[in-house]
């Protein structure tokens, strides 16, 4: 890593680590919170050797993704949530056709055309795959702008190992904040991508397709994408914890939420309350894991999110039966403030310290 | 002994799916022929729609990428941009092209994408079994439009040349059929054009192939080919719409 920090927005940050990671193709849609990154693309991508275009819809970006990725290329595009869901079908094509892409994702209040203002709310949408049929998306959810560009560079190290699309799952503070980084080195190799599509030079003609009309071999597919989202689980799930050694009571938050966490346990910790944080860095795959170590000393959770509480499932998920999990968030944009937690998570507390008094 | 007749060799050699009369096999082999001719097996990527013609990559020797129904141009255009030596082309029926991929397809031809665009129009839905297409014609009978295509109620067939010529960016459009073997040779020809205009970076080339579909239309083969003869060229006029500049172009 250089050593020199620069001050950069959230959005163009992505850009820059992506063209970092090789990232050769652009192709995306105005929408906000998240113009800075294709306008990032559209003045540095091509004396870098690479291509912008500005499509004529979400739809049309995705699925120059799929050309640009198939043709050996590592390519992204990037939207927020109404966009995002207009980009599903070309996930799922990804997906089916084991193709390398990175998406961001900066979460607008939500459902329909709701707001510009940071949201969670397209958790479900990002950890459950988000198109039609059995497939699954990685999801990464940086907090801070140096961590939205190791997540770049990893997502692209990523979507090129496992043949998979890749989510950065962010929000409109995270993507238009500015803070100092460190910017990361240019990645020198990238992996050949045997299966490209490149014209039938001296070789058999490839073929790329999603279509598997044969259901014996459609099952297959099925379950060869199943084993490897099993690998995936396996390798990749990533939490952060603070305090959790010995708390009574850990909340668990992601992405923008985990940093007014970090305010409200700290608070929390100053008036004597044994209360930690798990920050899941990975989405989907969830850090279970990370659950169950924090688990065997603590069985009281507080999911803390942007959203009416989607991540709750995957926590009651990964604890024991023996568990309480609560829930504390805003909806609809509305970004809580560290003491708006702090009370709740006081609240809570107390109540958790009088039920454990005989 | 001179042989004057043989199987291209982009094209492999496997028995077709298509229904007896379909104009499919015949554009398929024709694009084969014409690969073949300019030599560019080993630089050309096909784009198949979805469609019946989505099984093109059992037929055709050269490198594919399967594009979602519709996306057909801008899939081409993600792979051109990225290999701009590549010769790529997709191929579309009219409900890909013309129904849910219309932005796609207005938009590459806007950018003067240098992609070949293989353009079937059947006038109907023939994979998912003859539902109307945006290419219906005004009283036709589909199994949507039982009392025959309605203006008032489900529009007027669209004309897909028409529109697109009307773009700058749009570099060669012409409107062929293979209802007889003048016009599969004049197909031939056009099809050569709009590759030659890709490999010579003109810019943008849409071929609209008026196609017949005896099966969903109701017909026997030949009823059907005199159908497009008589009355499908009615609605959709035969001829070049925008014509590109290439180098010493006989044609």
């Amino acid at each position: 890593m250089e050593s020199k920090k620069v001050l950069f927005s959230g959005n163009q940050a992505i850009g820059e680590a992506a063209l970092r990671a090789g990232c050769r193709a652009y192709f995306g849609y105005p929408i906000t919170p998240q113009n800075e990154l294709p306008e990032y693309m559209a003045a540095n991508i091509q004396r870098n050797g690479g291509v912008f275009i500005q499509a004529e819809s979400e739809i049309a970006a995705i699925n120059m993704v799929i050309g640009a990725s198939a043709a050996g290329v590592r390519a992204m595009t990037s939207s927020s949530s109404p966009g995002i869901s207009l980009k599903q079908e070309g996930i799922s094509f990804l997906a089916a056709m084991e193709l390398p892409a990175v998406i961001v994702n900066m979460n607008r209040g939500g459902p329909g055309l709701g707001n510009i203002s940071p949201a969670q709310s397209d958790y479900f949408q990002a950890t459950r795959g988000g198109g039609h049929g059995d497939y699954r998306v990685i999801v990464l959810a940086p907090a801070s702008v140096q961590e939205l560009m190791q997540a770049t560079m990893r997502a692209f190290e990523l979507a090129d190992k496992y043949r998979t699309p890749v989510m950065i799952l962010g929000d409109g503070m995270l993507g238009q904040f500015r803070e100092p980084v460190i910017l990361p080195h240019p990645v020198g190799e990238i992996p050949e991508r045997p299966y490209a599509i490149s014209g039938a030079q001296g070789r058999p003609a490839r073929l790329i397709k999603s279509l598997i009309l044969d259901v014996q071999k459609m099952e297959e597919h099925n379950w060869k994408l199943f084993r490897k989202y099993e690998l995936i689980s396996r390798k990749i799930a990533e939490a952060e914890t603070e305090f959790a050694e010995d708390a009574k009571l850990a909340v668990v938050a992601f992405g923008t939420a985990a940093r007014i966490a970090k305010g409200a346990v700290k608070r929390a910790r100053a008036d004597g309350m044994a209360v930690g944080l798990i920050r899941p860095k990975t989405l989907w795959p969830f850090p279970s894991k990370v659950f169950a170590e924090v688990g065997r000393t603590c069985t009281n959770f507080c999911v803390f999110e942007m959203n009416t509480g989607q991540m709750v499932d995957d926590v009651r998920l990964s604890v024991g039966a023996e568990a309480q999990v609560h829930f504390s968030g805003r909806p609809g944009g509305v970004v809580p403030t560290p003491v708006e937690l702090y009370r709740s998570i006081a609240k809570i507390y107390h109540r958790i310290k009088k039920e454990a008094r005989p | 002994m001179k042989q004057v007749f043989a199987r291209p060799r982009t094209l492999l050699d496997v028995p077709f799916h298509y229904c007896p009369g379909c104009g499919h096999s015949l554009i398929h082999r024709l694009v084969a022929e014409v690969i073949d001719e300019l030599g560019v097996r080993e630089r050309a990527i096909c784009v198949p729609p979805a469609g019946c013609a989505v099984l093109a990559y059992n037929y055709l020797d050269i490198d594919m990428l399967e594009a979602p129904h519709g996306r057909g141009a801008a899939v081409a255009t993600g792979i051109k941009r990225v290999r701009p030596d590549a010769v790529v082309f997709s191929y579309q029926g009219d409900g890909d092209l013309a129904s849910i991929g219309t932005a796609e397809s207005i938009h590459a031809a806007n950018r003067s994408e240098k992609i070949t665009v293989i353009y079937v129009n059947n006038a109907v839905y023939g994979m998912t079994g003859g539902q109307m297409a945006p290419t219906t014609m005004l009283g036709q009978v589909t199994t949507t439009t039982p009392y025959g295509r309605d203006a008032a109620l489900a529009g007027y067939p669209i004309l897909i040349c028409e529109m697109l010529s009307q773009l700058p960016g749009a570099t060669y459009i012409e409107r062929c059929s293979v209802h007889d073997a003048k016009h599969i040779l004049q197909t031939k020809k056009a099809i050569a054009r709009g590759f030659r205009c890709q490999i010579e970076g003109l810019g943008y080339s849409l071929i609209e192939i008026l196609s017949p579909c005896p099966t969903n239309w109701h017909m026997d083969p030949p009823a059907a080919h005199r159908f497009v003869k008589e009355e499908m060229v009615k609605t959709f006029k035969l001829g070049v719409f925008a014509e590109p500049r290439l180098g010493g172009d006989a044609c």
